[in-house]
């Protein structure tokens, strides 16, 4: 396909397409949650735009409904709402340390080529000048997969997850001109649905463990307790007492950490 | 092609280059006039950057009792590596001599001998602020050039040839077209110019003196004549890189055919193009604070990125099976 034989409007649906996995990366690489949510926010607008112009070469009526659907969905109401879940959480300032940047980067790259390679046999057949577009959409959902693996943000994690409901809608209006109208709605709620309930998740979340970080809830409770104050607690009031617990039960996973400290404090003290 | 290895080619070419040569300081005053604008001072002529080089030509010329022999041949050969690199971007007219034989790889080439120069001058006499200069711009440029030939490959793929005269020839006959690749390939330009002219998020051209100094701390040393020589060098790269943004992604005006009314056409047109770029760049110097030195690989890393980008969109938006 020559970019020179489409008409400026096909021209400009393959921009924004590009555009759209262009804001892929910068989600994937955007370590304050605030821009990243805007970020997410400029991703669903410009899918919204490619869907209106989709619409408007086609002459597919229906197609003008979900592209504005997806502005006020993805564009305005789920931003809004993340937002607001931020600020209720007091994250606004929060800036997550991504584990290595440039291999995740590399990596999203190579998810790129991956599905463009995937796509082949599909460009293969004659689909009309979107065609092309659907390898990109692919990769936008490997993306927001790969954002989801590595963040341990929870908030993060939902942003891949929206970016990857991004890429499926851009796939069904490339590859076959959009859904049926219905089958839009009921994703359409469903994600709402699913806004809200990550909603009620995060405050549960930060509620009980006072941190989005999802990692640290593969960490055992009683372990991180056994850690953190039994060191200094026990291990000052009574020398002789601190050794016992250590010494009482050897099973615990933890149990030489805290005898460790506890036994120099002894023999510190005995001389 | 053959037709403009000619005589009246070359007399061009050589116009052309010297027209680098004139036009250089110009650029950096009115870039200078339209910061000043925007912060509310009066702000020098857009002339004294010549004021500034003549004086400096005629000061006395004072060489550390430390410097090697390369002290003193590192201004001359930074200006001239710099001014061949010039000379391979059309300004006026397209398929010129100097064009036809040297193309974007060459171009990376001569500028990658102008700055070694110029690192090595940095650390020639010792002193510690030529060292951190040197290593400094060592450690930015390393890390802008695969960008930069990211966004070579990026037009090159689009117009089959590196040959900068052809690539812009193509975008000419092509007429407009919204490529995406174009688009990310500008951006990831734009970022490698900054990077390497050391304007404002990367290094503040308006300072001396300071420990965040990246360019004018290889020159603590210089004086006089050579100083002026490597002033009118960073000058002359700065308008490389803006005839190269401006050519490349809007060749409209430059004169493909050798007539004087076509010329004299693309003279109004390239300057229209640079005096819109100065102002946008005083504009970006005015609104962004530099950026702290270990964030700098941040933005070359965008840079790259985009260079990638630009690549893959044109293998998988813009050529299809």
């Amino acid at each position: 396909m020559n970019m020179a034989e489409l008409s400026l409007l096909q021209q400009s649906v393959v921009l924004l397409a590009a555009l759209v996995l262009f804001l892929s990366f910068v989600l994937l690489a955007q370590a304050r949650l605030v821009s990243a949510i805007h970020a997410f926010a400029w991703q669903g607008a410009l899918i919204a735009a490619v869907t209106a112009v989709v619409a408007l070469i086609q002459g597919a009526h229906h197609l003008y409904v979900s592209a504005l659907l997806t502005l006020v969905l993805k564009a305005l109401l789920i931003p809004w709402m993340l937002h607001r879940l931020v600020r209720r959480l007091a994250l606004e300032r929060h800036r997550e340390t991504i584990a290595r940047p440039a291999l995740v980067a590399s990596g999203a790259v190579a998810l790129v080529i991956f599905s463009w390679w995937l796509v082949l046999p599909i460009i293969a057949d004659k689909l009309g000048f979107t065609r092309n577009i659907i390898a990109v959409s692919l990769a936008v959902v490997l993306i927001g997969l790969l954002m989801m693996v590595s963040r341990a943000q929870a908030v993060a994690q939902v942003l891949g997850f929206m970016s990857m409901e991004n890429g499926l809608f851009l796939a069904a209006v490339s590859a076959t001109g959009g859904m049926p109208l219905v089958v839009e709605l009921g994703v359409a709620f469903d994600v709402l649905v699913a806004m809200v309930l990550f909603g009620v998740f995060f405050l549960q979340i930060s509620d009980s463990i006072d941190s989005l970080d999802v990692d640290r809830l593969n960490r055992l409770r009683e372990a991180d307790a056994a850690a953190d104050p039994g060191v200094g607690g026990v291990a000052d009031p009574d020398d002789g007492g601190a050794t016992e617990t250590g010494a009482r039960d050897p099973n615990r996973t933890l149990g030489a950490d805290v005898t460790v400290p506890a036994s120099r404090s002894a023999g510190e003290a005995r001389p | 092609m053959s037709s403009s290895l000619t005589l009246l080619g070359w007399l061009l070419a050589l116009l052309q280059a010297l027209l680098y040569l004139a036009l250089a300081p110009l650029l950096v005053g009115w870039v200078r006039l339209v910061k000043a604008r925007l912060q509310g001072r009066r702000g020098p002529s857009p002339l004294q950057p010549y004021r500034d080089l003549r004086k400096l030509f005629n000061k006395d010329t004072r060489v550390a009792h430390t410097a090697s022999p390369l002290f003193i041949i590192a201004p001359y050969l930074v200006l001239v590596a710099t001014w061949l690199a010039a000379a391979t971007v059309p300004l006026l007219a397209l398929e010129l001599p100097t064009a036809v034989i040297a193309d974007l790889i060459v171009l990376a080439g001569l500028l990658a001998l102008g700055r070694v120069f110029l690192a090595l001058a940095g650390m020639d006499v010792g002193t510690a602020f030529g060292g951190f200069g040197a290593s400094r711009e060592m450690l930015v440029s390393a890390l802008a050039e695969p960008a930069m030939l990211m966004a070579a490959f990026t037009l090159a793929m689009t117009a089959h040839s590196t040959n900068l005269s052809s690539v812009m020839a193509t975008h000419l006959a092509e007429g407009l077209v919204v490529r995406p690749s174009y688009l990310f390939a500008f951006a990831a330009l734009v970022l490698v110019a900054i990077a390497e002219t050391g304007r404002l998020p990367v290094d503040n051209p308006a300072t001396h003196l300071e420990l965040t100094m990246t360019h004018e701390a290889m020159l603590l040393e210089y004086s006089g004549r050579h100083l002026a020589l490597m002033e009118w060098a960073a000058q002359l790269k700065l308008l490389l890189y803006a005839v190269l943004i401006a050519n490349v992604f809007v060749p409209w005006g430059i004169a493909t055919t050798l007539t004087l009314g076509a010329l004299l056409l693309a003279l109004v047109a390239i300057l229209t193009k640079l005096v819109l770029l100065g102002a946008a760049l005083g504009l970006a110097e005015t609104l962004f604070a530099k950026l702290r030195l270990f964030r700098v690989p941040n933005l070359l890393n965008l840079a790259l990125l985009l260079g990638l980008l630009g690549l893959l969109s044109h293998v998988i938006l813009e050529v299809g099976a």
